[in-house]
């Protein structure tokens, strides 16, 4: 590791900010390169265990029942749009298939405030870290939609030199949308599929979307 | 007695609700004010051109829907182009009345979208775009009917196009073609005389025109600095010759010329569309005779539309097989952010952010 | 209708301008030498009878045994069009090619592309960084001896 000059990013006419960059490109191109080499397995699918001796607990299971209806009906999605798929997603917050409907209209652009990150579109190796650290902000419980087949696997970018083949090589996923773009109502399902999933979580178990 | 300020710089994106999906911006600021600007693109570079040598040309359509993927048409309409010139194809004439057809409902969709964001970066979050939305479904709807997708349409094929429309379509267009005026004039008294809207825009992120053209600037841009080029006039392709239409202008190269620009354009769409259903005639949407394989003989062409962003630009270069050898996409969105720097150092940072929404890119087609 | 100038029409005004510097033409494009394209780029800018203001691609092509740089240019004044062809690295590393960013700024972005997909070098140009890939990626992944 070379040590280098602390740069200091203040421009002056003969020397713009780009010229000043250059250190920065190559730790950010070094983080890259690592996580490229690091993850090859895939997350497995979150799983929900609720221990024996708690399922057949009233209190326990009455308490559930009241915490998963509150986090099913308030699920606030990330204002994360990717790619082509991203405007499936605008669509379906607009007024036509309305998700608000579902308590779930106000997309957040904070990721501190956000609990469903909907991963709308291709993932290249570029982003990976930035999706990598948006998911690590959120707060738990925290679930993951991909929507359509590029977050998925790849999908007709699968050969792509610079193309994540599938999100969940990069955070775990819960509920994947298939489609090229999934349409508004497709994704809406998905939705409805995750709200079935929050309604089996249980205080006992493990939380909600954790590695 | 001013005050004494230190440059900080900032970094914007890739993940930020008004950088239109994944761009990347490194500001310094002086106080409030862009003192430098760095743009950082890639986010979401796919490869698609290294993959189009793999591919052979008709499956290359499917690719080119996703590079601006609000303007999956007229992206198909340039390819196909390209390769019918790369071919030596005669298309249909009732195939390309239907790809003209479809590509300025496109282009009515893609200046929609364009005017919805612009304006959710001036800070009216969310009204807007549920204006602009409502009516690009409709077109969408009417995209469900030519070819059964609603955005990455693949409609179009060498020679025509690979489905007539229905019948049920003619009506649905003539419908949307009676409202559309309409629905302008809506956002018309909504936005163009607001008075908060007047004062962010008008006189901000001027450029002179002569600075636009060497930066190779094209497009709605280009005719708001007062520069009347327009590939559909100047190089008419396809039957864009037999259609009567006027291009819009504005001389004040500001935002607000760029969002009047986009608001008349999608006037004179209508009209275009129009004009072609009155001149549509019947029979075979393709020819028959064009292969499935298509082996052009070696060479290189470059074929260019005006697109709803600016001139988009095929170079295809074949060696005789089934896939293309090399193929370049002059991406207007891309090298209309070459001037980005320039037109937002000096202004403030709302005004950076107005004038970046102004502009109309797509990242898709900006990293391809 | 943009009149597209065939390659031998574009060779003559080339040869005009600067004389000794087009290498052979053919049917659509000129080709040019790469020492004397800066000289060349400026004249077609500026002499009134070429008037190239608008350049419309950059793009590079590998032929495995060179590399061609292709310059598609637009005249918005008399509406005509002409390519120029620029031959380089015949040894396959570090092609050199001068840089248009002097006289057309549109160049800046689109040779930078070219710079990160296919590996030639733009001398003179005020900002060479990769652009749509991170720095430290292996490769030029447009060259057809990329191997994923």
């Amino acid at each position: 590791m070379v040590e280098h000059e602390p740069i200091a990013l203040t421009p002056t006419p003969d020397n713009p900010l780009f010229r000043q960059t250059y250190e920065l490109d190559r730790s950010e191109g070094a983080v890259i390169n690592q996580m490229r080499a690091t993850h090859i397995e895939q997350f497995p699918d979150p799983l929900i265990e609720v221990p024996a001796e708690f399922r057949r607990s009233i209190f326990v299971g009455s308490i559930d029942a009241l915490l998963n209806w509150g986090r099913k009906s308030s699920v606030f999605p990330l204002m994360m749009g990717l790619a082509c798929c991203s405007f499936e997603m605008i669509a379906s917050a607009m007024s036509r298939w309305d998700l608000s409907r579902f308590g779930m209209e106000v997309f957040r652009a904070s990721p501190r405030q956000a609990d469903l990150m909907i991963v709308s579109g291709t993932v290249t190796w570029k982003m990976a870290p930035v999706v990598r650290r948006l998911y690590d902000q959120m707060a738990e419980p925290r679930w993951v939609i991909s929507q359509g087949v590029c977050a998925t696997s790849g999908g007709p970018y699968y050969e792509s030199y610079s193309v994540v083949p599938g999100v969940n090589k990069i955070i775990p996923v819960d509920v994947y949308v298939p489609g090229c773009p999934p349409r508004p109502d497709a994704l809406i399902y998905g939705i409805m599929q995750l709200h079935e999933k929050i309604k089996r979580y249980s205080l006992a178990g493990r939380a909600a979307g954790r590695e | 007695m001013p005050i004494r300020t230190e440059p900080v710089t900032v970094n914007i994106g890739p993940h930020h609700p008004s950088t239109h999906g994944v761009f990347r911006l490194r500001v310094t600021f002086d106080g409030e004010v862009v003192v430098d600007a760095e743009p950082v693109f890639g986010y979401l570079h796919r490869g698609t051109e290294k993959l189009a040598e793999e591919r052979t040309y008709v499956q290359f359509v499917t690719l080119s829907d996703r590079m601006d993927y609000v303007a999956s048409m007229t992206n198909n309409q340039g390819f196909m182009l390209a390769v019918e010139k790369l071919a030596g194809i005669t298309p249909s004439p009732r195939g390309v009345w239907l790809r003209m057809i479809a590509a300025e409902l496109q282009r009515i969709a893609s200046h929609l979208v364009g005017i919805g964001f612009f304006l959710q970066d001036l800070g009216a979050f969310g009204t807007p775009l549920i204006y602009v939305m409502r009516e690009r479904e409709r077109i969408l709807d009417l995209f469900e009917m030519l070819c059964g997708a609603r955005i990455t349409v693949s409609y179009m094929r060498p020679g025509g196009v690979f489905m007539d429309a229905p019948q049920d379509f003619w009506p649905a267009l003539d419908t949307f073609l009676a409202d559309m005026p309409h629905y302008v004039d809506e956002y018309e008294r909504l936005i163009t005389g607001n008075e908060i809207v007047l004062v962010r825009t008008k006189g901000t992120g001027k450029v002179p025109a002569e600075t636009l053209v060497n930066a190779s600037v094209s497009g709605p841009m280009l005719r708001a600095a007062g520069l009347d080029w327009d590939l559909r006039i100047k190089d008419p392709y396809e039957y864009y010759g037999r259609v009567k239409f006027d291009v819009p202008l504005a001389r004040e190269s500001d935002n607000f010329a760029r969002y009047i620009v986009r608001i008349q354009e999608m006037r004179e769409s209508v009209k275009i569309i129009r004009q072609c259903v009155e001149q549509i005639e019947p029979g075979p949407v393709r020819p028959k005779e064009v292969p499935f394989l298509i082996r052009p003989p070696a060479g290189d062409v470059y074929a260019h539309i005006e697109g709803p962003k600016g001139e988009l630009g095929y170079y295809l270069v074949s060696d005789g097989t089934i896939a293309p050898y090399r193929c370049k996409v002059r991406a207007p969105s891309f090298i209309n952010l070459t001037l980005l720097r320039d037109m937002l150092v000096g202004w403030k940072v709302a005004d950076m952010i107005v004038t970046f929404g102004s502009i109309d890119i797509n990242m898709g087609e900006v990293d391809r | 209708m943009t009149i597209v100038l065939g390659g031998e029409q574009v060779a003559s005004v080339i040869e005009a301008i600067t004389p000794g510097s087009v290498t052979g033409h053919d049917s659509s494009a000129a080709w040019v030498r790469a020492e004397t394209w800066p000289a060349v780029a400026r004249g077609l800018h500026d002499r009134p009878e070429a008037d190239f203001k608008f350049l419309n691609s950059v793009t590079g092509v590998d032929y495995i045994d060179h590399f061609v740089i292709v310059y598609h240019l637009t005249s918005l004044g008399h509406n005509h069009s002409a390519v120029i062809k620029i031959r380089c690295g015949e040894a396959r590393e570090d092609p050199v090619v001068p840089s248009a960013v002097p006289v057309w700024r549109g160049a800046d972005l689109q040779e930078r592309e070219v710079y990160d997909l296919m590996g030639i070098r733009f001398e003179g140009h005020p900002n060479l960084k990769r652009v749509m890939l991170w720095e430290g990626f292996p490769g030029h992944p447009h060259r057809k001896d990329f191997l994923r």
